[in-house]
């Protein structure tokens, strides 16, 4: 194949596949959050939707709900605003799946003498280009809430456009320290960064050398994709749905879409920048290589499996967390929600800040 | 007469560690775990009944759905005398009366609907007819259907049961 | 190609600062901001100045319009009760004023020369970063006193019991 022949096929299927891993986990995830539930729950959740008799654990039951949105009424409420009540679905999704773009799903890989990236976009500007993308999904959320023309949805519309402003700034700040140490915002090279050893014994992944800037962008990433329990916006309990009350059929279902895309992307997210990525503990081009000088030889093509293998499962891990926190749980009250993101996130964060730029100056002199 | 001061325990002090909800939320998350995993391996474990083909069983003075009786030559025990539809509060009985073929039966019902829609289990109607022609010992509540008519249970299917 | 997207975004920003100002509805006039802060950040990319755009996205589109958003909903006007504007002859004169602007400015681009290849390095994150704190160190943290002095200002304004 010729040069810029060559580039668009490789360009257009590094985007076909990452956007249907990403879409196929999420159509699993709306199954593992049911089940997950249902389990935690001692029930037995979904498990009817059959294909010839075939039930599969339920596993049909993300087939069966697609198939009843598309099929249902699309139905606009009186009240609502119609252009905007339309939009706000897609401003919701549309940063959802933007945030793929910039995730190492792999290693440079080399194909017919050429150097792959398994990366959509590579940019100069990293993480800065998530954040700039995931600020955009407050518009869905306020859209949606005022454009329905209803009490509740507006209530949700503000009360999660506050709580997500409000905790992008403790998610930019944690992660400052993460820049910090691995001297840029690019994610491969931070990933590369990762590569290395703490101490000669542990993996130098981002948990391990940023624990407490972890914990603080692990929890403003629940609060960015209004997850329990940060899911004030949708509470039930007071909301009915909060700003998606008036939305049903298609439109609805964009939400759901958007919700968990979010959590999917965010999970690769922290296996990114906190777990190292794609790399797998020890594991070097050539071979394992354990601390104790002991190697094991390993043939490259097992190395990509492994890499590629340890990523999907940092974000299998990551995704199923978020259900998991979420059945945990309880729903926090909105004062303690504020109260934490500006009283105990934010002093935290730029003591995070400070520390690491102190310890980072003490060690380089 | 004083009025009474119940003392209510306050919620304790939480302890630092405590206050800091992160190793109580890795507790919690242990405590979900553990019912996942053993809700997934011991599955005759979970208490749902998994309904249309396991039912729960009756307490046996349950008022479920309406049965007619028969007598011994296979024809309804009921002389039609109205006193269930006059006992329903629910109005939901409804019987049109014809001369029996049998000499040593007055009347018999020619017609004998429930509304079942409307039908408020009391269990008035048995109690009032002097036949026990009617009885509510089926065991179970009436089942869901998707008409209206298919709801208003004819004489036929009340002697089926 | 550069070009052709160059012509392109600048033509959606233009329309889209038109429509901010012509729209009569405040969320449609808001949406439209958007879309030509978009365009600008595009503009930016364009120049190879990814960390501008990427800047110019989460301040300006992901916070500022958001409170301008906040406030329209907040308000809430019904539809048939948005004010009406008339064109009074103070409009009608900055219309004209405007167009003379443009006119004054494009003749003036004629003599601007465009500079030849990509602006790399100075857009970039390294770029700005050294920038920020060697050249225009003293800028750079007497802006960040000025803002602490504003966040403190919005506070004691905001809360008459401290």
């Amino acid at each position: 194949m010729t040069g810029p022949l060559f580039d668009i096929a490789v360009t257009v299927a590094r985007i076909a596949v990452f956007f249907a891993f990403c879409f196929g986990l999420v159509v699993v995830m709306t199954w593992v959050e049911r089940k997950g539930a249902a389990y935690i729950q001692d029930r037995r959740g979904p498990n009817r939707a059959d294909i010839f008799g075939i039930r599969a654990w339920g596993l049909f039951h993300p087939l069966a709900d697609a198939l009843k949105f598309l099929f249902k009424e699309d139905f606009i409420p009186d009240n609502a605003h119609r252009l905007f009540y339309q939009m706000a679905p897609m401003f919701s999704l549309a940063p959802a799946i933007l945030g793929i773009a910039i995730i190492p799903f792999g290693p440079d890989v080399t194909v017919m003498g050429r150097t792959i990236a398994l990366q959509i976009a590579d940019l100069n500007v990293g993480i800065l280009y998530l954040f700039a993308v995931s600020g955009m999904t407050v518009y869905g959320v306020v859209l949606a809430g005022w454009a329905s023309g209803s009490k509740y949805p507006l209530l949700g519309g503000l009360r999660s456009s506050a709580q997500m402003l409000s905790y992008e700034v403790s998610m930019g700040l944690s992660l400052i320290g993460i820049f910090m140490v691995f001297e840029s915002v690019r994610m491969s090279q931070i990933v590369a960064g990762q590569g290395g050893l703490l101490f000669g014994v542990l993996p130098k992944w981002g948990v391990f050398v940023q624990p407490l800037g972890f914990i603080l962008f692990l929890v403003a990433q629940y609060a960015e994709a209004n997850r329990t329990p940060f899911d004030l916006p949708e509470g039930e309990s007071e909301l009915v749905a909060g700003y998606h009350t008036e939305y049903a059929s298609f439109k609805f279902s964009m939400f759901m879409m958007a919700e968990y895309l979010h959590m999917v992307v965010g999970a690769a997210v922290v296996a990114t920048l906190f777990f190292g990525g794609w790399q797998f503990p020890y594991l070097g081009d050539a071979g394992f290589l354990f601390p104790g000088g002991f190697a094991v030889a390993v043939p490259p093509a097992l190395v990509l499996l492994l890499r590629i293998g340890s990523f999907v499962a940092k974000v299998l891990f990551f995704a199923w967390l978020y259900v998991w926190v979420r059945w945990t749980i309880p729903r926090f009250r909105y004062d303690q929600v504020m109260r934490l993101g500006w009283k105990v996130m934010l002093p935290l964060s730029l003591l995070n800040i400070f520390a690491t730029g102190l310890i980072l100056l003490l060690l380089n002199r | 007469m004083t009025i009474g001061v119940i003392k209510v325990a306050r919620p304790r002090e939480m302890s630092f560690p405590e206050s800091l909800y992160l190793l109580e939320i890795v507790k919690g998350l242990g405590v979900t775990m553990g019912h996942l995993l053993s809700n997934i391996v011991r599955q005759e474990g979970i208490k749902t009944i998994e309904y249309p083909e396991v039912r729960r069983p009756m307490p046996p003075r349950f008022r479920g759905k309406h049965r007619l009786m028969k007598r011994e030559n296979g024809a309804p025990r009921c002389v039609a005398c109205y006193c269930c539809s006059t006992a329903c509060p629910a109005k939901c009985i409804t019987i049109v009366a014809g001369e029996s073929p049998d000499p040593a039966v007055e009347k018999y019902p020619v017609r004998f609907d429930i509304d079942m829609l409307r039908c408020v289990f009391c269990g008035m109607c048995v109690e009032a007819c002097p036949c026990d022609a009617i009885r509510m010992d089926t065991g179970w509540f009436t089942p869901p259907d998707d008409t209206r008519e298919k709801l208003i249970f004819t004489i036929d299917t009340l002697l089926e049961k | 190609m550069e070009t052709v997207l160059f012509i392109l975004f600048g033509a959606i920003a233009v329309c889209g600062a038109v429509m901010v100002v012509t729209r009569k509805h405040p969320m449609a006039s808001a949406l439209y901001l958007i879309l030509t802060l978009f365009a600008v950040a595009a503009l930016f990319v364009l120049r190879q100045a990814h960390f501008l755009a990427a800047i110019q996205v989460i301040i300006y589109a992901g916070a500022v319009v958001v409170l301008f958003v906040f406030v329209i909903m907040l308000i809430n006007v019904p539809e048939d009760r948005l004010p009406v504007e008339r064109a009074t002859t103070i409009r009608v004169l900055g219309v004209l004023a405007a167009g003379f602007f443009i006119l004054e400015s494009a003749v003036l681009a004629r003599r601007y020369v465009m500079p030849k290849g990509p602006a790399a390095e100075v857009g970039t994150v390294e770029a700005v970063g050294r920038a920020l704190f060697t050249d225009y160190l003293l800028a750079f943290e007497i802006t960040s006193v000025l803002l602490l002095a504003a966040v403190i200002g919005a506070i004691a304004l905001a809360k008459r019991k401290i």
